[in-house]
């Protein structure tokens, strides 16, 4: 080791060079990241107008939590995840299977699968909205030709949810299938030779051999699917405002609701609280608890 | 059985382009037609009229230098911090440097997406709602970046660090000499992260922003589709949308392995 290093390693002065380098960053953190979230927490035990704050306890957050409209937005949140987030992981993993082996227009097979994850969400919204609108829309187009058609797919509390789930799945297995399809390069090749002398079959390879071992990619796509479930929410404001009767809206959605059209500010902190709590919770479950269990 | 999944495969892929195909004829098919029905996959007479009038009717122009501006600003000042963050946690021993660790992790739990209402009045006590620089600054830190970083200047050798220091580098010199140009492949797959990040961002800059000097493309996009609501104008509105992500589609056709390798990073832990 030589003097400069150790010089570099410890000491005072090295204390004060690496704070002088996480300066930068630290200032837009604490601005946009740690202040805000404190203070959302502060702000949502007060209540009243900006200028005149009064100290209100638990009662907003009883208040939200009795809410009608607040427990649908929780319940479709939830169900736009279990809607999304199973489903691009198994589509994506099974596109990722077969597009891993070489084959004539595989690659453009890949494009084709993972071009709408650089599209922006908003002008997805403005596309799918024409593919769903009824009678002339690109959908009930196709389905004429069997008959049927006619369906207000955004306008119907019934199957607004599922064309979004629908939707977020154009736009994300292909986004996840790159994970797999990482994952799947990874994969120790003399294990497969050995199941193939001992005579396995495709499907039990599958189900023994790559399923398993992708299992730290698929924990880590599931969280990734998970948190964008409570963070895509720009689709919402073209298709349908949360509606009809707030059978699309999403957390989020409703945070941008209550503090910019409601202007309600201890609502919006109360329910910004809420979705941080998902999200760290998210993460954290994450770290703690599926970090160690994937170790084999 | 192979061909079977491989013709499940083929037909899913065509659906899956069918969307991009289908606002890009739409972009050029005359208005009437659209809604009288017909083979949605053919123009008769194919038209640049729904481009003109789109460019006439909102300052798309304004938009596009709003957009580049705001996602290059975003992104050299990232580039900015990141590089001293990760050179700090890579290579310095310092008290607290878990701590500190552990707050920038904060950051990817917490991100600035979900902190709309918050970060809202921050950018009001600061007095700059409205401005460009409002739609940047949350984004000014960046742990993913960070992270991404500080993995790849723990790879460069001791022995370059020091054999530059014994020439007489000081640290800023290193780090220039030595740490960023070792790391080229990780800040261009960051970059290729971000501009595309920030290019497709909506609803932050749809709160912060009031006005065609400060508005990205994603939010005039949007009021430009919200103020057409019959099918008469939707070769307008495909008009508009096309134009909101042709720079986006062309870039990831032209850089297609990048992009795909630098989502790929962006997948670190």
């Amino acid at each position: 080791m030589t003097a400069k290093r150790r010089k570099f390693s410890s000491g005072k002065r090295s204390n004060l060079f690496a704070y002088g380098l996480l300066f930068p960053s630290f200032i837009f953190l604490t601005m946009f990241t740690f202040y805000p979230t404190l203070k959302s927490i502060q702000l949502s035990f007060y209540s009243g107008p900006m200028t005149r704050l009064q100290f209100s306890g638990l009662d907003q957050y009883k208040e939200v939590l009795a809410d009608e409209i607040f427990r649908k937005v929780i319940l479709n949140n939830i169900l736009f995840m279990l809607g999304t987030v199973p489903t691009s992981l198994l589509l994506a993993m099974y596109l990722a299977i077969w597009l891993n082996k070489r084959m004539a227009g595989s690659s453009l097979l890949r494009t084709s699968f993972f071009y709408p994850t650089i599209i922006p969400l908003i002008a997805v919204a403005n596309i799918w909205l024409f593919i769903y609108t009824p009678q002339y829309g690109l959908l009930d187009n196709f389905l004429h030709l069997f008959g049927a058609g006619d369906t207000n797919w955004l306008g119907n509390p019934n199957t607004v949810m599922i064309a979004m789930i629908v939707m977020i799945i154009w736009k994300d297995a292909g986004f996840y299938m790159i994970f797999y399809l990482a994952g799947l390069q990874n994969l120790p090749r003399d294990v497969y030779e050995a199941a193939e002398i001992e005579g396995a079959k495709p499907f039990q390879m599958f189900r023994h051999i790559t399923f398993p071992l992708l299992m730290p990619t698929t924990l880590f796509v599931m969280i990734v699917a998970i948190t964008n479930s409570f963070k895509n929410v720009d689709h919402l404001y073209i298709m349908t405002k949360g509606g009809p009767d707030n059978a699309s809206n999403l957390l989020l959605y409703h945070i941008y609701e209550a503090a910019f059209t409601n202007w309600d500010l201890g609502k919006a902190a109360v329910l910004t609280v809420v979705l941080i709590v998902i999200m760290l919770g998210i993460t954290a479950f994450n770290y703690l608890y599926l970090d160690r269990k994937i170790h084999y | 059985m192979k061909k079977l999944n491989y013709g499940i495969i083929i037909v899913l892929g065509i659906i899956s382009f069918i969307p991009l195909l289908w606002v890009f004829i739409t972009s050029f098919s005359p208005g009437n037609q659209v809604i009288n029905g017909g083979f949605p996959f053919w123009v008769s007479n194919p038209t640049v009229e729904n481009y003109v009038k789109a460019w006439e009717t909102a300052p798309f122009v304004q938009y596009y230098i709003n957009t580049f501006i705001i996602v290059f600003g975003v992104l050299i000042v990232q580039l900015f911090t990141i590089t001293l963050a990760a050179f700090a946690f890579a290579r310095v021993n310092f008290k607290g440097k878990n701590v500190l660790f552990i707050l920038f992790l904060l950051q990817l739990m917490i991100q600035p997406e979900i902190l709309l209402f918050p970060n809202y009045q921050v950018i009001s006590q600061l007095g700059l709602v409205n401005t460009k620089l409002a739609v940047m600054m949350p984004y000014w830190a960046s742990a993913f970046g960070v992270f991404l970083l500080r993995q790849t200047f723990k790879q460069v050798p001791y022995d370059l660090d020091e054999a530059s220091r014994i020439d007489g580098c000081k640290w800023y010199q290193t780090l220039w000499h030595v740490y960023i140009p070792s790391a080229k492949p990780t800040y261009i797959a960051f970059a290729l992260v971000s501009v595309s990040h920030h290019w497709s961002n909506f609803m932050w800059p749809l709160i912060i922003t009031d006005s065609v000097e400060s508005r990205p493309l994603t939010v005039g996009l949007a009021l430009f589709a919200q103020s057409y609501e019959t099918g008469a104008q939707w070769g307008m509105v495909a008009a508009g949308t096309v134009m909101v992500i042709m720079p986006l589609v062309v870039a990831f056709f032209i850089f297609q392995k990048q992009f795909v390798s630098s989502f790929m990073h962006s997948g670190i832990k």
